[in-house]
């Protein structure tokens, strides 16, 4: 990696009249190929780069990036973001993270797959093997929307003005499959994946497939249901859907712009005893970890919120100024410059398993599909389509479609009175099953 | 940066990486004329840039620069893709044997692709591209869109404001030797306002652009009303009562509604989920999907619309598709593999977010023709439901047709009147069976405001969608007032 080029950049900026800059590189390479019906149907190569810089001009700062690494081109972006910088506000918070404080030894968090590539062909039967057993495992599976296998390497490269640069790799891998079942003149498709920092680490594409085709076949004879309120556990993949909308809620630029529900409650009680959510930044091989953060800050494990008390907001530094706090290094680079994002963020489990939680539930909804984007962070307004299956007598009895579930999100978080045993680190936002005691079902 | 639309595409690309159209077809000829069923190269070049105004001042300005190729050969139902962000002779060589691997695994039918040659429109050629408008401008116009929109009301506590701006220059070469390119100018200018009023905080968000210049929203008094809406908006719901929960009668407002018909029906007339027979819609062409009243189309040619193109991102000139004639389900949206395969016509609706991403079939400017009634004779004939004017994001299963969107603005009807603004709520519904219940339709048609991004498999372009006023009878809305 070029990482003199970062280097170069920068001092050209200060060149131009910027009092500090920094920069963040990304190389990556990708490989992608899908199968569907038996048969090839894409193959996708790709390499690609990306410099993002921001730079400052006393407390002004701009923004700029490019995927053109030509001299030519990285000069005349380094020119027009310094000539940006001078037409924004002053601004007594903007600026680098204090120099002393840019990590000094980059841990290796075992983020690279050492193993050899293997061939297009091989990659392709993984995914092959995924769908076929898919389809193999009902003849209700009639059709298919594909199997796709992925894989990524990337390198990230950090600098600032005052001379510091770090760098660090990552690989990830990753399988999917979404068949369809049909019955009757109904159909119903699902999905299921596997992700992975090492090839290895994946899941057998066989279990994969007959997992995705087991979700799609549950879903045949769906009803829709009369307007209820009712107890509603959510799944692992559900639950994960809350957890990132509070993360979301929690994030420095929704604070300090008053958009979040999550508004002066640092400290509080938010939700019931049994929720604590962390976000971990050192799991090894994990697939949100990374070692430092979008300004050069050494990453570690926070407590989002602690036995139901909102312990911790998630900030950069500018988020962090604007409201008298610290950075709690969650920064991330993104096209426009500085944003904050999660790394492995999880709910961490209760003791119930799945099955006490539906058991425990006489009349309920067991939500295994959300789709939507009813969620208000403003207000913790919340309100999506949903499917699943209904619990009778602590049973799945049947399947359900097209209703909505609603409620408010703080609302949601004190109503939870049960949460599983069952948590996987199997994506970089994890939950376990989750109970809420009564949500409104909106149906027929 | 005047200098990109005061040229054309070819020489812009011959100017600054030396690549030219009879480069594009050595690389194809060599490569993939004959050996596959169809193949392209793509180019892009892409300037954004957006202003942010948070707090009463810009503090945020950026500025980014994409280029790339992308090269495509398609072999039966089989596409291979490569793509390359350094754009020279040697990287599209490379590119064009990566992405012909796919073909060498089979052989192929040997028949090429129609060529869709055809006049490209000229929907957006601009005085001044918005991205060349003097900064000062623009600098000046957010920050008395931030005083309009605080002077709305005490209690309008936050405004954000940005405008992006973009200008992308795309050449494509085709396998059936035809070159063809396009200059794409596009804005947006988004206002955020929130309000407080002790514990309780609201937002509201307006907005609007398309393919237009910088001055589009100076003229008709445009940035005011944005303003004024955000602010409006964010106030009402101050006094918003539970939404109502269950099934009941639903009268859309004009405009951004229209997005029912991009989640209900649009997504599930896409040419490769027909093809696949994997839409709740396959196999329907000429059956009854919508009630006589209804009809919607798929329109890329309307002048300065954000979903408009002077051709798609496969080189077909967009077109007028009539989705639904009069409940009639009459045509799909394709792109040129899946019109190939399924022994149709390419709609111009061939689309891709970039050069790193191949195309597939994506609406354009979707919307209902207008009906007979007056808006208000329609809510007077509702006797108890909801009025439904503004809405957030949708989304849809095209498999099974459940769809959903968000209302961010409602209110109920009660006797015929438009009664207490309620709080956002998700409708949700069955896209093969919800326009059956369209039992009236306005003669307001409006397009939106030129706001919506559809995301599909991870790719997001820039769509229009438009609606008259219109009732629905017997709608699920999620609220949690049972």
């Amino acid at each position: 990696m070029n990482e003199d080029l970062l280097v170069d950049v920068l001092a050209r900026a200060v060149q131009r009249g910027a009092t500090a800059a920094d920069g963040f590189l990304v190389e990556e390479r990708r490989f992608a190929t899908s199968v569907r019906m038996g048969e090839i149907e894409t193959l996708h190569h790709s390499s690609e780069q990306r410099l993002s810089l921001r730079v400052f001009a006393g407390r002004a700062s701009a923004a700029a990036s490019t995927s053109d690494l030509s001299r030519e081109s990285l000069d005349r972006v380094v020119d027009e973001a310094t000539a940006l910088a001078k037409i924004t506000a002053e601004d007594p918070h903007a600026g680098l993270p204090e120099p002393g404080a840019l990590i000094a030894r980059v841990p290796d968090l075992d983020l690279e797959d050492d193993a050899a590539d293997i061939a297009p062909e091989e990659k392709i039967e993984i995914a092959r093997r995924a769908e076929t057993a898919a389809r193999e495992t009902d003849p209700r599976i009639t059709n298919s929307e594909g199997a796709e296998y992925s894989d990524r390497r990337a390198r990230y490269a950090y600098a600032t003005s005052h001379g510091f640069v770090k760098s660090y790799a990552t690989t990830g891998y990753s399988i999917a499959v979404s068949p369809i079942a049909s019955h009757d003149g109904e159909m119903q498709r699902d999905y299921w994946y596997s992700t992975a920092r090492k090839r290895a680490r994946l899941e057998d594409p066989v279990a994969v497939g007959r997992t995705a085709a087991a979700r799609a076949l549950r879903r045949l004879g769906a009803r829709k249901m009369k307007t209820v309120e009712v107890p509603v556990i959510f799944d692992p993949e559900t639950a994960a859907s809350l957890v990132r909308a509070i993360a979301g809620a929690a994030s420095g630029p929704s604070l300090y712009r008053r958009a979040s529900f999550l508004l002066d409650r640092r400290g509080t009680k938010i939700a019931s005893p049994s929720v604590t959510i962390i976000d971990d930044a050192l799991v090894p091989a994990g697939l949100g970890s990374r070692p430092f953060d979008g300004e050069g800050l050494e990453t570690g494990r926070t407590v989002l919120v602690g036995e139901g008390v909102l312990e911790s907001y998630l900030l950069d530094t500018y988020s962090a100024r604007k409201l008298g706090l610290t950075s709690t290094h969650h920064a991330a680079r993104d096209g426009s410059g500085v944003s904050v994002s999660t790394t492995n963020l999880m709910l961490l489990p209760g003791q119930a398993t799945p099955k006490d939680l539906i058991g425990s539930v006489k009349n309920g909804f067991y939500v295994t599909e959300l789709i939507g984007f009813g969620v208000n962070g403003v207000t913790g307004d919340y309100s999506r389509g949903a499917a699943g299956q209904w619990i009778e007598n602590g049973e799945l009895a049947y399947p359900v479609e097209e209703v909505t579930v609603a409620g408010n999100l703080l609302e949601m978080l004190s109503a939870i009175d049960g949460v599983g045993d069952d948590l996987v680190l199997r994506d970089r936002t994890v939950a376990p099953t989750v109970r809420i005691s009564r949500m409104v079902v909106a149906g027929t | 940066m005047t200098d990109l639309a005061s040229t054309r595409p070819e020489s812009f690309f011959s100017d600054r990486f030396n690549i030219t159209a009879g480069l594009m077809e050595r690389v194809l000829g060599g490569n993939l004329v004959g050996k596959v069923d169809d193949a392209d190269i793509y180019l892009e070049y892409r300037i954004n840039e957006e202003l942010l105004l948070e707090e009463g001042t810009v503090k945020k300005a950026s500025r980014h620069v994409s280029q790339g190729a992308g090269v495509r050969a398609q072999s039966g139902t089989r596409t291979g893709y490569a793509h390359t962000d350094e754009i020279s002779i040697k990287n599209l060589d490379e590119a064009a044997r990566q992405a012909r691997a796919i073909a060498d695994r089979s052989s192929t039918s040997g028949v090429v692709a129609l060529a869709s040659r055809g006049r490209p429109h000229d929907l957006y050629s601009l005085a001044e591209p918005p991205i060349a408008a003097d900064l000062a401008r623009k600098l000046d116009l957010l920050k008395r869109i931030d005083a309009e929109t605080r002077a709305a009301d005490p209690r309008i506590k936050q405004v954000i404001a940005s405008i992006a701006s973009e200008e992308v220059v795309m050449l494509i070469a085709t396998a059936s030797g035809w070159t063809v390119g396009d200059i794409r100018p596009l804005t947006r200018l988004n206002v955020t306002a929130i309000a407080e009023d002790g514990a309780r905080r609201e937002i509201g968000s307006y907005g609007g652009g398309g393919r237009v210049t910088f001055d589009f929203f100076l003229e008709e008094g445009r940035w005011r009303r944005f303003a004024g809406e955000a602010a409006r908006q964010a106030v009402l719901k101050l006094r918003a009562v539970d939404a109502p929960a269950g099934t009941m009668t639903v009268v859309l407002g004009p405009g951004w509604p229209g997005i029912l018909l991009h989640e209900a029906i649009g997504h599930g007339l896409e040419g490769d989920f027909n093809r696949k027979g994997t839409s709740a819609f396959s196999g329907r062409l000429g059956q009854r999907v919508a009630s006589e009243l209804v009809t919607v189309v798929d329109d890329g040619t309307i002048p300065n619309r954000r979903g408009s193109l002077n051709v798609d991102d496969e080189g077909t000139p967009t077109g007028r598709t009539v989705l639904i004639e009069n409940g009639i389900l009459t045509g799909y949206m394709q792109d040129r593999l899946n019109a190939r395969l399924m022994g149709m016509k390419p709609t111009g609706n061939g689309r891709r977010e970039s050069y790193a991403h191949a195309p597939m079939p994506r609406m354009t400017n979707t919307f209902m023709l207008a009906g007979p009634d007056d808006p208000a004779d329609i809510l007077r004939s509702v006797k108890n439901g909801l009025y439904a004017v503004t809405f957030g994001g949708g989304q849809v299963d095209i498999t099974n047709g459940k769809y959903v969107f968000s209302a961010s603005e409602a209110y109920l009807i009660e006797d015929g009147r438009v009664t207490a603004p309620v709080k956002g709520a998700t409708l949700i519904g069955n896209g093969p069976d919800a326009l059956t219940h369209v039992s009236r339709v306005g003669r307001d048609l409006q397009l939106d405001e030129g706001v919506g991004t559809c995301g599909k498999d991870g790719q997001s372009v820039p769509v229009g969608v438009g609606l008259p006023t219109i009732r629905v009878d017997g709608m699920t809305v999620g609220g949690t007032a049972v």
